[in-house]
């Protein structure tokens, strides 16, 4: 009986805290990368339709660790007996990634392109018996800066 | 020191190649972030310490890769990779490498 008090304590948290937290991070997403959006970034190993003499040239990177909350990973649980998309995890990648890509841009500000952009993905909590549903993304690239 | 990610340094003309240079780093959080981390697991977002901890090894694991390429008498790393993987539970390891070059 305990346990179950428990397990319906920790669900509902990581129902509330969960949407909540997902609802504000995605507000905070669409509102910096409308901030962001003149700073063209490319998967492009070359520099894009501008012939302007190169300033300088530098690696910037962004990264980030988000787990998914207690309510989504039962549901995700459920989910893989049955089959299908696991929407919960598809949510927690999505706003990794672009949150990284987000701290990337953030790091280099007055830059003017960012070429070969590259993502990576880890998932840092291996080993501990699938306990924790984390990801950790880390974005990468050159940001480049052009003489005025 | 110039590190980029592609393969030539975009306005830099090469002049020698030195080779394959290397970083990397494998650390830990203490235990007391560690279970923070698993207390913010039942609600979800993001967990600073995980992600401060990833930041600060890629840093090291950068400088180490710079040292290395400065024994060489390189003044720069092009094409620079990242790698991670999980040796232990709580513990990563950030790999880097690149190739040193002389640019000017």
């Amino acid at each position: 009986m305990e346990q179950l008090i428990v397990f319906a304590i920790l669900i509902s948290l990581g129902y509330f805290f969960g949407r909540n937290a997902e609802k504000g991070h995605y507000k905070s997403i669409i509102e910096r990368e409308q901030t962001w959006l003149q700073l063209p970034t490319t998967s492009n190993k070359n520099v894009l339709g501008d012939d302007r003499e190169i300033k300088q040239c530098k690696l910037v990177s962004g990264n980030v660790v988000i787990s998914v909350d207690y309510f989504k990973q039962i549901l995700a649980g459920l989910r893989s007996v049955f089959g299908g998309n696991i929407q919960a995890y598809e949510t927690l990648v999505d706003r990794a990634r672009r949150e990284a890509v987000l701290r990337m841009k953030e790091s280099c500000p007055g830059a003017d392109q960012i070429i070969n952009l590259r993502l990576e993905t880890a998932s840092i909590s291996k080993g501990r018996g699938n306990q924790i549903g984390s990801v950790e993304v880390l974005a990468y690239g050159t940001a480049v800066f052009f003489h005025r | 020191m110039f590190i980029t990610n592609t393969e030539q340094i975009p306005g830099k003309t090469i002049t020698a190649f030195h080779g394959v240079v290397s970083g990397s780093t494998v650390r830990a959080k203490h235990a007391g972030r560690d279970m923070l981390a698993g207390l913010k697991n039942i609600v979800g977002g993001e967990l600073t310490a995980y992600t401060e901890l990833l930041q600060e090894s890629r840093d090291e694991a950068i400088s180490r890769m710079k040292s290395q390429a400065k024994q060489m008498g390189a003044n720069a790393i092009v094409n620079v990779r990242f790698s991670t993987s999980s040796v232990a539970a709580g513990a990563a390891e950030i790999y880097v490498y690149g190739t040193a070059l002389s640019v000017e």
